[in-house]
């Protein structure tokens, strides 16, 4: 991996956490009135996949959704400006942090009913599919996407016309508080499942980004010279809650040894060490993109927080077009 | 103008959008069969490539879906469902995808989708092969619903669904597939949200859709030559309802009947009384009334059937109580001639 990837897929990761810990440190406000599912310490697999992808690349995704939309290249002020309910966010305020949308850069649209967006994307992989290039549709799902029945009719249908499809699954374990052991039977891979739908499969360490790039490549690779749709699952963890800024590591779904196991495990630090250790990065280097995103991230809040709520009388408006 | 089916057409209806516009898609379960969707699909891949004509999988949910995300990626889908019962199976992608995606990312794009689904009566259709829940559609901002009566309006109705911008659910009654009427040629079109007057009179406003515009027709012209000469307005789209052509008729008229075909309670008739009754309730001279299906499915047997559903006769009745006349109605049914399961000689099942 050359250095200027690693040094992107580390500021990339830097700064979805920082975004994601700017609304942290802010949420008690009041401001931000609408359920956040934020995305620390599992920023590796968006990264990678943002890295790979091309800007006429679809992506859509579901609920936790903030890293995929900012690694796909979506416009953060818009994003933050949306979780605020502003009219200069990206849904104009109708939708909040569980439904972003960047169409400019590919992002589609993410949604809250899990599996939601599956069908979507494979329909947007369709109609790529009746044009010409090779473009590709990612679909960020997570482990609790393998338990609906859309999942397994739109998988089924990607692979009967070998359709443009990335199914990029982020297991971190949970279904809100519901471990996989209550959702699935002992010793069931999610990949082996995927497998047995026909699709192409590969595992690995999400928390490790460079390995998550290089199974992402390798299976957008495949999908692009005409290999068919490619699931890929990577292994990671959410540090917070669910849903909402805190930790919530004391109400007894999990245990502290298990999270800090995850944050040991921590793919920013990992992959910092590792830089350091081949001198692609030094402390100038992470003091001046650490400065440079906590500028923009602060742009970003001001901007929010300038900017003018909709009109109420918008609450009527983008029902049906004009 | 030729003379065709209400099968016929919505299949003309297709085939004019898919040669007009090369980002319209046919899709469903059996869409390519050799029984081609009681015949309104009928040699439409052999026309037009399987590319945009296709069959497909036993996955409701998800074919709705992808639907929706082919129109997002350009397409001008059209769904169709054997049985507006199977399309049950997709409400999570109708309401909260193709109805929600405009609104809920602030009017960025929409779900130019259409999809069909057919309401089955009688001849052993039973409980889930014969619902007609249009008020369910209806219930949803963001849809548009239409149920055409005429072939006319079959094909009409059909265009203009393909070619809107929006999310249409697009209801035919399968009693109404071989009713045969005037189709004008090529791209004709019908707007949604206007209604159409069949009759015109002064005793009573009857607002009606669907088979039951049919049944309210045959109900109308009887009790015209008993001198009660009403309005009858075929809906023909039950969201957005076309309010000023039924507000103008009851105001003149005074009296509303309301038929439904579908279940009584929280139905669209009962929406349309409520409506009236708070707009036009200085004009009314009689409590506005509906007739819609009774409040339990409708069962298998032809015996548990024969007094389940409305027919003219009842319609006329209803009428007459309205109108307060005594009105003759009884021969409507004596002079029906084919049993009482089926909308013709023509139908001899299966569904």
């Amino acid at each position: 991996m050359n250095a200027d990837l690693s040094r992107r897929l580390l500021r990339d990761m830097i700064r979805i956490r920082a975004v994601e810990e700017g609304i942290v440190t802010r949420y008690s406000q009041q401001k931000m009135r609408c359920p956040v599912h934020l995305s620390v310490g599992q920023e590796g697999p968006s990264v990678a996949v943002g890295a790979v992808l091309r800007p006429t690349d679809l992506a859509v995704s579901g609920h936790r959704a903030h890293a995929h939309y900012l690694a796909k290249g979506g416009d953060l002020p818009a994003m933050i400006a949306e979780i605020y309910g502003k009219a200069t966010g990206c849904c104009s305020g109708k939708g909040g942090s569980m439904h972003l949308v960047d169409e400019r850069v590919g992002f589609m649209g993410s949604t809250a009913i899990v599996g939601g967006t599956v069908p979507v994307g494979v329909g947007l992989a369709l109609a790529k599919s009746l044009g010409a290039g090779d473009d590709i549709v990612c679909i960020f799902i997570g482990d609790a996407v393998l338990e609906t029945g859309v999942f397994y009719e739109s998988a089924s249908f990607a692979v009967l016309r070998q359709l443009p499809v990335l199914f990029l699954c982020e297991n971190n374990l949970y279904s809100v508080y519901s471990p996989l052991s209550v959702r699935q039977p002992e010793g069931r891979s999610l990949a082996g499942v995927a497998a047995g739908i026909g699709l192409g499969t590969s595992s690995g360490n999400g928390n490790d980004v460079a390995e998550a790039y290089d199974l992402i490549a390798a299976a957008v690779a495949k999908i692009r010279s005409g290999g068919g749709p490619q699931f890929v699952e990577l292994a990671t963890y959410r540090w917070r809650e669910h849903c909402g800024p805190l930790f919530d590591n004391d109400i007894g779904y999990r245990t502290v040894e298990e999270f800090e196991d995850w944050k040991a495990r921590d793919p920013i630090a990992a992959f910092t060490a590792r830089l350091f250790a081949v001198k692609t990065i030094d402390d100038k280097w992470l003091a001046a993109e650490g400065a440079a995103i906590d500028g923009e991230i602060e742009a970003a809040f001001r901007f929010a927080e300038q900017s003018p709520f909709p009109e109420p009388s918008e609450r009527f408006s983008d029902l049906y077009a004009a | 103008m030729s003379k065709m089916t209400f099968a016929a057409a919505i299949r003309d209806g297709l085939a004019v959008a898919l040669d007009r516009d090369p980002k319209v898609l046919v899709y469903g379960l059996g869409v390519p069969d050799p029984k081609g969707v009681f015949g309104t699909t009928m040699g439409l891949q052999q026309q037009f490539g399987s590319r945009r004509v296709f069959d497909m999988p036993t996955s409701e949910n998800a074919m709705t879906g992808i639907g929706v995300g082919a129109a997002l990626g350009g397409m001008r889908p059209v769904l169709t469902h054997q049985r507006l019962d199977f399309a049950l199976l997709s409400l999570d992608q109708i309401v909260n995808n193709a109805a929600k995606w405009r609104f809920m990312f602030g009017g960025k794009r929409g779900v130019p989708i259409t999809i069909r689904m057919i309401i089955g009566r009688g001849w052993g259709q039973g409980p889930t092969h014969s619902q007609s829940l249009q008020a369910w559609f209806a219930h949803i901002p963001g849809l548009k619903v239409v149920m055409p009566t005429t072939p006319e309006d079959a094909k009409g109705l059909l265009l203009s669904s393909i070619f809107d911008e929006d999310p249409v659910i697009y209801l035919e009654h399968r009693w109404l597939h071989n009713l045969e009427g005037e189709v004008p040629p090529g791209d004709h079109r019908i707007p949604i949200g206007s209604a159409r007057t069949l009759r015109s009179g002064g005793d009573a406003t009857v607002v009606a859709m669907s088979l039951m515009s049919i049944e309210a027709l045959h109900a109308a012209d009887h009790l015209a030559l008993q001198g009660v000469h009403c309005d009858l307005i075929d809906l023909r789209t039950v969201r957005p309802i076309d309010w000023p052509s039924i507000e103008a008729s009851v105001r003149r008229t005074g009296r509303l009947l309301v038929v439904d075909t579908g279940y009584q309670t929280g139905g669209i008739a009962g929406e349309i009384v409520a409506r009236i009754a708070g707009s036009c309730w200085k004009d009314l001279r009689a409590a506005p009334q509906r007739l819609a299906m009774p409040d339990v499915p409708e069962a298998t047997s032809q015996a548990l059937t024969e007094a389940y559903h409305v027919r003219a006769e009842h319609i006329a009745r209803a009428i007459g109580q309205l109108v307060e006349k005594p009105v003759e109605f009884a021969s409507l049914a004596a002079e029906r001639r084919h049993p009482h399961d089926v909308p013709g000689d023509w139908f001899k099942g299966p569904f």
